[in-house]
C-alpha cells in the first residue's frame, strides 16, 4: 500500500508517525515513581508551615524532582487532553482551537510551576 | 431504509454497563479530573514562592471542606490512573488482552486503587493529629 520511501520514513498519513504515542508512554512511565514520591513528600508535609515549605521546594533533590513532576504532569497531559478533544470534538475548527488552548495552558502552567521551583531554590528563601 | 435510520451500535441507553468499559471511560475521566486538579499543584508551588499572604490563601482554601474534598478527589484520580495506566502499559506490550485477564486486572486496579487511597489519607490525617 505505502511507497518504499513513505515505509521507510514511518510516518502514517497524520505525518508525526508515532511520537504521540511514544510521548504518552514515556511520560507515563516516569511519571509512575515521580508520583508516588510526590504523594508522599506531600504526605510528609502535612501541617508544615510556610518556612518549612519554602525550605523543603528550595533544596536541591526536591527541587529537582518537582521540576520532573512538573514538565512530565503537563507534557503528559497536554498529549492526554489533545486525544480526548479529537475523540469527542468534530468541528474542525473547535477541535484545532481547544487542543491549541489546552497547549498553551499546560504550557504557561509548567512554565509557572518551573518558575516558583527555581526562585525558592535559587534563592534560598522566596 | 435511509442510513439515518438505521440501528446504531453500541447504543448507549440500552448498552449493559461492564467493569471493561467503566474503567476505559474512569481513565479519561481521572486523566481530566488531574488535568485540572494539577493547576492546584501549581497554585501552591506559586502561593509558595509568593510569600505569606498568598500562601495563607492557599492554605485556608484547602483546609475547607470543598478544599479536602477536592485533595481526596484528586488523590483517588491520581492513584486510579496510575493503577490502570499500568494496565494499559501492559496491554501496550500485547499481553494480558484476553476476556479473563482483563477482568482480573481490572479488579486489581479497582482494589490497589481504594487501598493506596486509604493508605495515604490515614497516614495524612494521623500525622495531621499528631
Amino acid at each position: 500500500m505505502r511507497s518504499p520511501l513513505g515505509r521507510a520514513i514511518g510516518y502514517g498519513s497524520a505525518k508525526e508517525g508515532v511520537q504521540h504515542w511514544w510521548g504518552q508512554r514515556i511520560s507515563a512511565i516516569a511519571l509512575m515513581p515521580l508520583c508516588l514520591w510526590f504523594v508522599s513528600a506531600i504526605i510528609g508535609l502535612v501541617g508544615a508551615d510556610l518556612d518549612a515549605v519554602q525550605d523543603w521546594v528550595g533544596r536541591p533533590l526536591p527541587a529537582i524532582l518537582l521540576l520532573l513532576v512538573v514538565i512530565a504532569v503537563f507534557y503528559h497531559a497536554a498529549l492526554g487532553l489533545q486525544v480526548v478533544i479529537e475523540d469527542y470534538v468534530h468541528a474542525e475548527l473547535a477541535k484545532l482551537g481547544l487542543v491549541i488552548v489546552v497547549r498553551l495552558l499546560c504550557f504557561g502552567f509548567a512554565v509557572a510551576g518551573i518558575f516558583a521551583v527555581l526562585s525558592l531554590a535559587l534563592t534560598g528563601s522566596g | 431504509m435511509r442510513s439515518a435510520d438505521r440501528p446504531l451500535s453500541p447504543h448507549l441507553q440500552i448498552y449493559r454497563w461492564q467493569l471493561t468499559s467503566v474503567l476505559s471511560i474512569l481513565h479519561r475521566a481521572t486523566g481530566i479530573v488531574l488535568s485540572a486538579g494539577t493547576i492546584l499543584l501549581v497554585w501552591w508551588l506559586v502561593a509558595a514562592a509568593s510569600g505569606p499572604e498568598v500562601y495563607e490563601g492557599v492554605e485556608d482554601f484547602l483546609g475547607t471542606w470543598i478544599g479536602l474534598l477536592m485533595l481526596f478527589g484528586w488523590t483517588a484520580s491520581l492513584f486510579y490512573h496510575l493503577c490502570n495506566g499500568i494496565r494499559h502499559l501492559v496491554w501496550d506490550t500485547g499481553h494480558a488482552l484476553d476476556l479473563k485477564s482483563t477482568y482480573l486486572g481490572g479488579w486489581v486496579v479497582v482494589g490497589a486503587t481504594g487501598a493506596l487511597t486509604l493508605i495515604a489519607w490515614i497516614v495524612g490525617i494521623s500525622r495531621w493529629v499528631s
